[in-house]
């Protein structure tokens, strides 16, 4: 149950672009033909508060929550939120923490693509379906950054 | 338009939805989870607009429906009960061009003062309801709404939870865009002009029509069985329950409800007839448990420790066990605060460090409760800060009252705050009293929109400005300042002290905008 699907959770807090990053994904696996449903609180959380959205993708997605213990990838924009989001995590959960990206990305406003890029690392959609997106996002100078951190963090 | 296929968030399908289905307005008051739906229809090139409340939404839409055409006009769960004087008659008169009411409602409280169940508005109202369960039904539905509006000649409900609101999710969109249209129009006077001659007919007439609706409902393909024939597990749901419960329980004979009200007792009760046990799934109250229940149908009403939040995978599986063990306590994450630089800030350490008996109300500023400022006492609902503030200076001994402050925000102001400066002025307490309008310039708190204060509409476009100084000078307040919390701090703060001091009804206007707007507004400028 649930097994067939892909479960990726995007915690942090309220400005780092969790939403931003979670919608490109959930745009990703749509591009990638696959059934996906992404749910996130808005509201209070732009405050600066803690912000998570979940994304899960596969033949056929119910629920748009990941249920406790069954998220495959935490994407951890702030090291500090994988405490609070633990219990939704899979044993062997593949944790993607600001740590594992380049000093200069990690301090940039390009964390969450980077990280995205990370993920991808394990997801493996073809690098020009990202490359599009982020085009489709970012303008001119600032969408080739974004890519260059992207691929950057992929490796 | 060829069917296109998308990503839509259920507010943004709905819109997508409305749209194609020619509303000719909609209108609405900004309210998490609902704000998106007219910011989207707006951005889709829909004519949306945000009304002062939704009560005055509501009656707009009302006259559009009155005109022959069709409108949508969208609200958060409380906003409902603003609404809800227009709605009850509303459901008498009923209406001639389309119209539906979108009631977000919130299980779980991730933006709101309460999690009440917007489902017994139907009920209490007797209007048809239909629940969506995802983006997809989100656009299904609305259109299947306006159907049923104009065939019935009644408002329909669409009620959606956060979940449904904001949850993304791929969206077919199949219907082929319809314009706008004006009707003749038809003078129904005996049908709505509610004096009581009139109106018991029109009850009468409500009655039947729901009759009719139930009837229509039974063989309507808006509620769906899914799984064996016959099963150990039947599961009764509806809205975003149904996505949790297929999910937890893929074996289980699930009987998925669109229109929840009136409900098909019929079909529920042939459903229930091939399980062992049914249960029902259901956020908020035992809704629909209570219903079937007491049209002697046997199913499972959910155990009271399901009556809290929102529910999910694991605990629709709790809820069908019936184990009822307290959850653990989820860990705590960052919690919101006040953005560095927010002009509220200077405000409430103003008024912690004066030792104010502060009447709070909704917005961004309700944070202004939290450390370092501590700086609420009561908060309620919109617009409550001015009446509870008064309240508190009658009720209280004198030493006392006269640290009473109510603090609002401009868009709160405009919703519900108004009468309350009449109140203040006609029924002033003995120490007077004193309104702080903390005035940002946007409806910040619900993501940055527009109101009467501000000048611009929805769409950005100039609208005439509100004068709140004016409005408040007009109402006979003793005095009107406007002030710079920030910039002039000290000046603001000699102020306080002096409108405190006093026995008269005084309002001061802290202006500065939010620096989120400011962001936006130089935006775009570019």
């Amino acid at each position: 149950m649930g097994s067939k699907l892909t479960n990726v959770l995007f915690a942090g807090i309220g400005g780092q672009g969790i939403i931003k990053a979670s919608d490109m994904l959930t745009e990703a696996a749509f591009r990638m033909n696959y059934d996906v449903k992404k749910s996130e609180l808005h509201g209070m959380s732009q405050r600066g508060g803690s912000v998570s959205s979940d994304v899960r993708f596969g033949e056929k997605v119910h629920s748009p929550m990941i249920p406790e213990g069954e998220a495959d990838y935490l994407v951890a924009v702030s090291e500090d939120q994988i405490e609070v989001n633990e219990k939704y995590l899979k044993k062997d959960a593949v944790i993607i923490r600001p740590s594992d990206i380049d000093e200069a990305d990690a301090q940039s406003k390009m964390l969450n693509i980077a990280m995205l890029g990370r993920l991808n690392r394990y997801l493996k959609f073809p690098e020009e379906l990202w490359i599009s997106l982020i085009r489709e996002s970012f303008k001119g100078e600032i969408a080739e950054q974004n890519i260059a951190a992207f691929k950057r963090a992929q490796g | 338009m060829a069917e296109q296929r998308k990503i839509l968030s259920g507010d943004e399908a709905v819109a997508e939805a409305a749209l194609a289905c020619g509303v000719k307005l909609g209108t609405g008051y900004p309210g998490t989870p609902s704000t998106e739906i007219l910011e989207h229809f707006s951005a889709i090139g829909g004519n949306a607009e945000w009304a002062p409340n939704e009560k005055v939404a509501l009656e707009v839409a009302s006259g559009v429906a009155f005109s022959g055409a069709k409108t949508i006009v969208t609200m958060k769960h409380v906003g409902v009960n603003v609404a809800a004087d227009p709605l009850f008659t509303l459901a008498y008169t009923g209406v001639e061009g389309g119209l539906i009411l979108v009631s977000a409602d919130d299980p779980g409280m991730a933006s709101s003062q309460n999690e009440q169940d917007n489902r017994l508005y139907a009920i209490a109202a007797q209007i048809p309801m239909l629940e969506p369960s995802d983006s997809q039904e989100a656009y299904d539905f609305t259109i299947r709404a306006y159907e049923i509006s104009e065939q019935f000649r009644v408002p329909v409900l669409l009620r959606m939870t956060t979940r449904v609101c904001h949850s993304r999710g791929v969206v077919k969109c199949w219907k082929q865009k319809e314009a706008p249209a004006s009707k003749h129009y038809r003078r129904a006077v005996r049908e709505r002009v509610m004096i009581p001659a009139f109106a018991r007919g029109a009850h009468v007439r409500l009655v039947d029509g729901m009759k009719a609706l139930a009837e229509w409902n039974e063989k309507s393909d808006l509620h769906v069985v899914s799984g064996p024939e016959k099963a150990e597990l039947g599961i009764i749901c509806a809205g975003a329950a149904y996505q949790h419960a297929r999910e937890a329980f893929p074996e289980a004979r699930i009987l998925k409800l669109g229109m929840t009200w009136p409900l098909p007792y019929e079909a529920i009760r042939a459903f229930v007839k091939g399980n062992a046990r049914t249960v029902v799934v259901e956020e908020g109250e035992k809704v629909m448990a209570e219903k079937i229940l007491s049209a002697g149908i046997q199913v499972e009403p959910k155990g009271d420790a399901f009556l809290f939040g929102e529910l999910n995978v694991t605990k629709v599986k709790r809820l069908v066990s019936k184990d009822e063990t307290p959850e653990a306590p989820p860990k705590p994450g960052r919690p919101p605060q006040l953005c560095p630089g927010c002009p509220h800030r200077k405000v409430f350490e103003t008024l912690r460090d004066l030792g104010c008996i502060v009447s709070g109300d909704i917005g961004c500023y309700t944070l202004g409760v939290l450390p370092p400022f501590s700086a609420i006492d009561c908060c309620v609902c919109m617009g409550a800060s001015i009446g509870a503030g008064l309240g508190l200076r009658h009720g209280l001994a004198e030493e006392d009252a006269r640290k009473v402050v109510s603090v609002i925000g401009d868009s709160t102001f405009v919703h519900s705050g108004i009468t309350g400066i009449v109140e203040m002025v006609y029924n002033k307490p003995a120490t007077g009293h004193l309104v702080l309008i903390l005035d940002n310039s946007t409806t910040a708190m619900t993501g940055l929109q527009e109101n009467p204060a501000t000048g611009r509409h929805l769409n950005m476009t100039d609208a005439s400005q509100l004068d709140l100084a004016a409005l408040c000078k007009a109402a006979g307040a003793d005095h009107v300042d406007v002030i710079d919390p920030t910039l002039r701090h000290d000046e603001f703060v000699a102020l306080v002290k002096e409108r405190l001091a006093s026995n008269d009804a005084s309002v001061i206007i802290a202006r500065r905008p939010c620096i989120l707007q400011m962001k936006k507004l130089s935006k775009l400028k570019k």
